[in-house]
């Protein structure tokens, strides 16, 4: 990669800034809609600058109306533009909940209209957010057909996705995770790309046990990785990218390999993405399993904000460790 | 007396018409089992929603909600699409996905509602806002009933609407009645317009049972809208005089309240000022009738005449398409 030296590093928040200036760019009918995006740039400055650049219309700052300005964002849709709505922090999108499952999602399938919209979410623990400002709304959405959402763990992906997103026909979800901001950076192509709706990837090519995972969880398992490969335990991590729909192929194909899976999240054990994913196995790929399926995730309390309280909950790389030591026993 | 050219408050007479007849024949219909699901009508608030309707341009956008079929006929969704998605068929425009009035048509600038009342007023702002950001001269009008406002959803559009200065009307049917509730249960105001002061949009009261009034108070607002002087909001005073929905007896309405409305049948209503302004004489209604009569019976023979969808219909158009460059 000679070009990467000529380069600098983008940072996951940039990449996504990134991806809406270029879009913006590239279509006039992709505007963003959201509290404090205009002027002061958004609470974690991803859209700082754009308003100067495009305009008070095209980066319009909402009243606190979350059901409100999702509705304006639906409409907007079907006359055409592409809107993407800023959430302040993922946790907000419960106000506009039925906008979003039941306009948004229901509009194509009962009457034909396309609602071409993204949702950022600002998602996540780690960041000692506290009950309000940490969550993983993932799981509330996943059980709705008609919605797709996406979940980058790298810039890389960030950019490819958010692109993708936007010029997708679908409402779409995009959780963008706050812990990984400012902590995940590369050297991003500087032509356009973009990482394809539906698709995971194999972050890491184990060959002993397969690590379903996505989000911030997705540098956490390739940490774990790193030290049971001293133990001689081979961990390939795949990386989901898209929770809805689901890559099932690829799932399947990395645990039929390895025969032992994993699946880890952030957000709460119950009814969450690890359960779906557990099931698929347990139906598609039983005779190929060696071992138990095992989940880690958070337990199922709300994410709590003192430090100690928050380490407890969040899933840890120690976690994997030993749930990896226990399916290498197999 | 207002001021409506004759021909078009003929027109104007034919789709309350339109709308009474079609009504009636999907009741029936109803009361013969061939209606599996609810049946949610408009009898005795048709002039609400064809006196705004009517007073659009053609790429103009509705909103509307399930007391609205009079808006949807003027829109051009035709009988014989109506009763076929009542009756579940693949010629309804849904194809069987949603009954009753639960459709819209981006061709024809209908917004399909959701159950979830005033839902469709933040959607309606949303058009309004692509509009002003395009620069286009385009309105929406969408409508709500008088339990809607209670919603949040409701409050929500109207501020944006107000803040953003959107080109959009929002009409209210005030029936008096959601469901079982009355107007006193709803909210402790006594016109359902006051709650529009509080966003700073202009509001006023009309009689929803009288077409011309409404038709041309909508005129006004929808003309003030396309001049980018922002959103209006305009009570319709009217009565449910049948129940929520056709099941519904609505004996929880005391009869002497229906009594009092039946006078003022916005049908009847239409006739005696059609006949005052010697527009039409009781023979020329009685063509009307005729022709009203001719055009339900050949839509219900359309609609009982088409094609059930197949089971495994269910499963399509979840997702729209992508072109393939988006695609996997």
């Amino acid at each position: 990669m000679t070009l990467a030296t000529t380069q600098h590093e983008v940072t996951y928040l940039e990449a996504i800034s990134e991806a809406l200036d270029e879009e913006m760019t590239r279509d006039e009918q992709v505007f963003l809609l959201g509290e404090d995006i205009g002027p002061y740039g958004g609470a974690f400055r991803v859209t700082a600058g754009f308003q100067k650049k495009y305009g008070a219309w095209r980066v319009l700052d909402t009243p606190l109306s979350e059901s409100g300005f999702v509705g304006a964002a639906i409409g907007a849709a079907m006359m055409g533009m592409r809107p993407v709505v800023e959430m302040q922090f993922a946790d907000f999108i419960s106000c506009a909940f039925d906008q979003i499952t039941e306009m948004a999602a229901k509009n194509h399938y009962r009457w034909g209209a396309a609602v071409p919209l993204v949702i950022r979410a600002p998602y996540g623990g780690g960041v000692h957010g506290g009950p309000f400002h940490s969550a993983c709304p993932e799981a509330w959405f996943f059980h709705t057909p008609g919605l797709k959402i996406v979940a980058p763990s790298t810039a890389y992906d960030a950019k490819g996705l958010l692109k993708a997103s936007i010029r997708d026909n679908n409402p779409v979800i995009y959780l963008e995770h706050k812990f990984l901001y400012r902590r995940m950076k590369e050297v991003l192509p500087s032509e356009d790309y973009i990482v394809p709706i539906g698709k995971a990837e194999v972050k890491r090519v184990g060959s002993d046990i397969s690590l379903i995972t996505y989000g911030a969880m997705v540098p956490l398992a390739l940490e774990a990785a790193e030290l049971l490969e001293k133990e001689g335990i081979d961990l390939e991590v795949v990386d989901l990218r898209t929770l809805l729909p689901l890559d099932t192929e690829m799932i399947l194909e990395s645990v039929r390999k390895t025969s032992k899976a994993i699946v880890l999240h952030e957000d709460t054990k119950t009814g969450g993405i690890g359960a779906e994913i557990s099931a698929l196995l347990a139906e598609y790929c039983f005779g190929s399993l060696d071992g138990p399926i095992i989940r880690i995730a958070a337990p199922d309390t709300p994410v709590p904000y003192s430090p100690p309280l928050e380490e407890f909950f969040l899933p840890k790389v120690d976690d994997v460790l030993t749930a990896a030591r226990q399916l290498a026993a197999y | 007396m207002v001021d409506i050219p004759r021909s078009e408050f003929l027109q104007l007479y034919y789709y309350l018409l339109l709308t009474r007849t079609l009504e009636e024949r999907i009741t029936a219909l109803y009361r013969q089992g061939k209606i599996v699901g609810g049946v949610y009508t408009s009898y005795g608030m048709e002039a609400i929603s064809v006196g705004y309707a009517y007073a659009l341009q053609t790429d103009d956008i509705i909103a509307p909600f399930h007391r609205d079929m009079g808006a949807y006929l003027v829109r051009g969704i035709t009988p014989g699409e109506m009763v076929a998605q009542y009756l579940g068929k693949r010629t309804g425009p849904t194809k069987g996905k949603d009954g009753n009035v639960h459709l819209g048509d981006l061709k024809r600038g209908i917004f399909a509602f959701v159950s979830h009342l005033a839902d469709n007023l933040p959607v309606a702002t949303g058009a309004a806002l692509a509009f002003k950001i395009r620069g286009e001269s385009r309105v929406v009008a969408t409508n709500v009933g008088d339990g809607g406002t209670s919603r949040g959803d409701f409050h929500e559009a109207l501020n944006q609407a107000s803040v953003w200065k959107l080109p959009v009307v929002f009409f209210c049917c005030n029936n008096q009645y959601a469901y079982s509730t009355p107007l006193e249960n709803q909210m402790a105001i006594a016109d359902v317009v006051d709650r529009a002061k509080a966003y700073a949009i202009p509001g006023e009261i009309v009689d929803g049972n009288d077409v011309a009034q409404v038709y041309v108070t909508a005129q006004r607002a929808i003309q003030r809208a396309r001049n980018g002087e922002g959103p209006t909001f305009i009570e319709c005073k009217t009565m449910r005089v049948h129940g929520h929905s056709e099941h519904d007896s609505a004996k929880y309405v005391p009869r002497e309240l229906l009594e009092e409305w039946k006078e003022k049948d916005p049908i009847l209503k239409a006739e005696r000022m059609l006949k005052e302004l010697k527009y039409a004489d009781e023979g020329a209604l009685h063509l009307v009738q005729e022709r009203v009569d001719k055009e339900i019976q050949k839509a219900v023979d359309f609609a009982e005449k088409s094609p059930m969808p197949e089971g495994s219909e269910a499963l399509e158009g979840v997702y729209a398409e992508n072109p393939v460059e988006v695609q996997a």
